[in-house]
């Protein structure tokens, strides 16, 4: 049982004078945040990957705390690699994100790539209060260029007031149920990507369900929320989608 | 139970209105993704393994006895297209109607009263095979049956597809349809003591998107 352990933690917090403090920014091994430059109000995050991996048996953590009041934007300094390890485990990756009424947290990392021969589980958990806002993207591509991908499992779970808007889970690669690559999953395609927008004026007015691109479409959940999802021939068209889909529906 | 009820329950021509509806293959089609019975049986083991999966798991959860409510949450928050939500309780509401008038129950009847919209169909599934006196491994058969019969048959119509071919598609999957149906059950047992998080959540991108992209088509055979 190898592996490298690590959670890192992020705390955010309205300083009292409309701009975001972050009491906490706690690196943690391969897990290195780095505040950067933000604005009045927002404090930025990036994460910086100090090392290559999750690999075979890691277990790393992630999580954002973000108070009433703040507002913190997270990114990532490059795409996260998923890699074969020198065991037979698993690698398993948590993002647990928490935003309190009236605070607000823009989850913008770059993509999750899965080699070939890699087993990684991530799991993200997204607890937010009724008054919350979140912008949260999440990429998943299937294999370096002209590579085969790895096993990769992933689970995204999104509460409001906690209650449960949004359950899904994908499974993709060798070792996945049958199916995942045929025409009613992937067809093909080596790249899926979702965004998840939570916000209160969504409980009046929801989002309006539309198709954004070919395979890429605007989608109301049952609660204050929108999913966009899409999936790609790969990561570049991937994330034009995205961004195209982030830029009409992220008016504030 | 009686398994005279399941052949009943599990009849295409039990008339709970599913032949109006193509589980995602006439987008599939229409998009050049089923082409013969060899994509077809991709299509339907990708299917099984995700919709059919999370349906089976919610009709044997139903089946024995989670509070349907929790249970139509949990089916809400699998089902991110609204299209794919809207069918669902269309559906259920139908297979309502069917199965108060088949299995008489004071259960059926409440839920009923509690979703007059309609609940969503595994959920209904799952209630109905209780009043028939079936147990949720006979409700998670019916469910991944469903998920890829529906297709098959639709397949035939759309893309004049040998009956006899789709009949097969569906004979070679039963293996893999046995295990799905295992699994559902498995986890659908786990809720009394972990909760309605246990149940699988398994998704299809293209299923999603091909529903949204057919409800907004203005002429269609199949209602989804």
């Amino acid at each position: 049982m190898g592996g490298v352990h690590a959670t890192a933690r992020i705390e955010a917090r309205a300083d009292g004078r409309g701009g975001t403090a972050l009491p906490v920014l706690a690196s943690d091994g391969p897990l290195a945040l780095r505040r950067t430059r933000g604005t009045a109000a927002e404090a930025r995050v990036v994460l910086v990957g100090a090392m290559s991996g999750p690999l075979g048996g890691d277990r790393f953590a992630v999580e954002a705390d973000v108070g009433g009041g703040a507002r913190l934007r997270v990114g990532s300094a490059a795409a996260t690699i998923a890699l074969p390890g020198q065991t037979k485990d698993d690698a398993r990756y948590e993002v647990r994100l928490t935003v309190a009424d009236d605070g607000e947290l823009d989850w913008l990392p770059e993509p999750l790539i899965s080699a070939k021969g890699s087993d990684l589980s991530v799991v993200t958990r997204v607890d937010l209060g009724a008054g919350a806002r979140l912008v949260l993207r999440e990429e998943q591509v299937l294999g370096r260029v002209g590579e085969e991908p790895g096993l990769l499992r992933s689970r995204l779970v999104a509460r409001i007031a906690g209650r449960v808007v949004l359950d899904q889970e994908l499974a993709c690669g060798p070792g996945a149920p049958g199916g995942w690559d045929g025409p009613a999953v992937l067809a093909g395609q080596r790249a899926i990507g979702q965004l998840v927008l939570a916000r209160p004026e969504f409980a009046e007015r929801p989002a309006e369900a539309r198709i954004l691109a070919e395979h890429a479409c605007v989608m109301p959940l049952a609660g204050p929320a929108a999913l966009v999802t899409a999936v790609a021939p790969d990561g570049l068209r991937l994330r034009r989608v995205l961004d195209e889909a982030l830029a009409e529906l992220d008016i504030r | 139970m009686t398994r005279t009820a399941l052949l009943v329950l599990a009849d295409g021509r039990f008339p709970a209105g599913g032949h109006a509806h193509s589980g995602g293959a006439e987008a599939a089609v229409k998009a050049g993704r089923i082409t013969g019975a060899q994509s077809l049986e991709a299509f339907c083991r990708g299917r099984l393994h995700t919709a059919g999966l999370v349906a089976a798991a919610l009709a044997a959860a139903a089946a024995g006895g989670v509070d349907p409510a929790g249970l139509d949450a949990a089916a809400d928050a699998r089902t991110p297209s609204p299209a794919l939500r809207a069918t669902a309780r269309r559906l259920g509401r139908q297979l309502m109607r069917a199965a108060r008038a088949t299995w008489p129950s004071d259960e059926l009847d409440a839920v009923a009263r509690q979703f007059p919209k309609g609940a969503h169909q595994p959920v209904v599934l799952g209630l109905t095979a209780r009043a028939a006196g079936l147990g949720p491994a006979d409700a998670a058969y019916c469910a991944v049956y469903e998920s890829v019969s529906g297709p098959a048959t639709a397949v035939v119509r759309l893309l004049s597809l040998d009956p006899f071919e789709a009949t097969a598609v569906l004979a070679r999957l039963a293996p893999e349809l046995d295990r799905v149906a295992d699994r559902a059950v498995t986890s659908a047992s786990a809720v009394p003591a972990e909760g309605l998080d246990v149940l699988p959540a398994a998704s299809a991108p293209l299923l999603e998107i091909g529903a949204e992209v057919h409800a907004a088509w203005p002429v269609r055979l199949f209602a989804s």
